[in-house]
C-alpha cells in the first residue's frame, strides 16, 4: 500500500509541478496565454455545477431541489454584489430553507 | 519617527503606516511578503468552512474502506487532493489492485496540469525551490483564491507569497481535519450540508471573475458539458468539460478579435 501510495503521490504531483516547472523567464506568446486566462472559469465550473444540478450523479432539473435553488441564488447575489460571503450566507440560507419547506 | 508635516499634505512615510509595505521600483506600493502571505492566508479561511468537514468525512470514509490510519494520513499528506483520496478508499474498500488505484488518482488529479499552465506565467521568474514547493501546494481551493490576485495589474514582487499563504493554509487545515475524522469521527450533522459551501464559493470566484463573453461561454460550455459527462469515470468529465470550455471561450474571443 505504502508503494502505492507513494506512486499517486508522485503522478499528482507531477501533474501539478508540469507547467510551473517547464516556465522560463520572458513573456509566453498571447495565444498560450489568452485560453489561459479561461482557465479558472472552466475548470471551476466544470466542478460546481456537476455539485449544484446532480448531487448524487442523478440529475434533477424539476422540480428544483434545494441544491440547484440554492447554486441560482449564489450565482445572482454574487452577480450583484460580488461579495464572497454574501453569496455563502445567501447560498447557505436558501439550501437550509429549500430543505425544511421542499419534500424530499 | 518622521518629522510632522503639514495636515493635508497627503504623504505618509511608508514607515508610519505599514511596516511591510515597500516601495516598486516603478513607484506603486509593493505588498510585502509578510502581508501577501496574510492575505493569502484570510482569502482562504472561509474555503475551510467547506473544507474542514469534507477532510473529517473522508477520514471517517477511509477508516470504513479498510484503509490503516498511516494510509489514510499519509494519503492526505502524500496525495493532497480531496477528491481523489475518496475514490482512492472506495477502491480499496472495493479490493483493487494497486496500479488501478495508482491511475485512478492520476487521472482524477489531471485537472491540475491546467492549474499549473495557468499559473506558470506568474512564476516563472521564482527559483526551482519555490516551484517545487508551490507546486505541492496548488489545489482547487488554493488555486481558485490566489489566480484573480496573481493576474492582477501592479507590482508583483512578493505575489507568490499569497499563493504561499492561501496553500499552507488549506494543508495544514486538511491534514488536521483528516486525522480529526480517523481519530475522533465526524461530528458534524450531515444534515448541515456545510460541504456545499465549497461549490458557493467557487461560484462567488467564478461570477466575480467573469469579465467578458469569452469568460462567460467557457464557464457555460465546462459547466453544462461537465453535468452532460458527470457518468464518465474516473472524474475524466471534468476534464474533458474544462479544456473544451476553453477552447469554446478561445473560437469565440478569436471571432471577436
Amino acid at each position: 500500500m505504502g508503494l502505492t501510495l507513494l506512486a499517486a503521490g508522485i503522478a499528482t504531483y507531477l501533474t501539478r509541478l508540469s507547467f510551473i516547472a517547464l516556465a522560463h523567464r520572458g513573456t509566453a506568446p498571447a495565444w498560450i496565454t489568452r485560453p489561459l486566462r479561461l482557465v479558472p472559469a472552466a475548470v471551476l465550473s466544470a466542478l460546481i455545477l456537476p455539485s449544484v444540478l446532480a448531487p448524487q450523479g442523478m440529475l434533477q432539473l424539476w422540480p428544483l431541489s434545494p441544491r440547484t435553488l440554492a447554486g441560482m441564488a449564489a450565482v445572482l447575489v454574487a452577480w450583484k454584489t460580488r461579495s464572497v460571503l454574501l453569496t455563502l450566507v445567501v447560498g447557505m440560507s436558501v439550501l437550509w430553507l429549500a430543505g425544511l419547506l421542499l419534500p424530499g | 519617527m518622521s518629522p510632522p508635516e503639514p495636515l493635508g499634505s497627503g504623504i505618509h512615510p511608508p514607515t508610519s503606516d505599514s511596516p511591510s509595505t515597500r516601495t516598486h521600483p516603478s513607484g506603486q506600493p509593493a505588498a510585502g511578503a509578510r502581508e501577501e502571505f496574510l492575505r493569502g492566508v484570510l482569502a482562504e479561511i472561509p474555503l475551510l468552512l467547506g473544507v474542514v468537514p469534507f477532510g473529517l468525512i473522508y477520514g471517517v470514509i477511509a477508516i470504513q474502506s479498510g484503509l490503516t490510519p498511516a494510509t489514510a494520513q499519509g494519503a492526505s499528506a502524500v496525495v493532497f487532493a480531496g477528491s481523489s483520496q475518496f475514490v482512492m478508499s472506495q477502491l480499496v474498500a472495493g479490493g483493487a489492485s494497486g496500479v488501478v488505484i495508482v491511475v485512478s488518482i492520476a487521472a482524477i488529479n489531471l485537472r491540475h496540469a491546467l492549474y499549473s499552465a495557468s499559473l506558470a506565467p506568474h512564476l516563472a521568474h521564482l527559483s526551482a525551490g519555490w516551484k517545487a514547493l508551490l507546486a505541492y501546494l496548488l489545489t482547487d481551493e488554493a488555486y481558485a483564491v490566489s489566480i484573480g490576485h496573481l493576474e492582477a495589474d501592479g507590482p508583483r514582487v512578493h505575489r507568490h507569497f499569497f499563493l504561499l499563504g492561501a496553500g499552507l493554509t488549506l494543508w495544514a487545515s486538511w491534514q488536521a481535519s483528516t486525522a480529526l475524522g480517523l481519530f475522533v469521527g465526524a461530528r458534524v450533522p450531515a444534515a448541515w450540508s456545510l460541504e456545499f459551501t465549497l461549490p458557493l464559493m467557487f461560484i462567488a470566484i467564478v461570477v466575480s471573475q467573469l469579465k467578458d463573453r469569452a469568460g462567460i461561454a467557457a464557464a457555460l460550455v465546462a459547466g453544462g458539458l461537465a453535468v452532460a459527462l458527470r457518468g464518465l469515470p474516473l472524474g475524466l468529465g471534468v476534464l474533458l468539460a474544462a479544456v473544451a470550455g476553453i477552447l469554446a471561450g478561445s473560437a469565440l474571443e478569436r471571432r471577436e478579435a
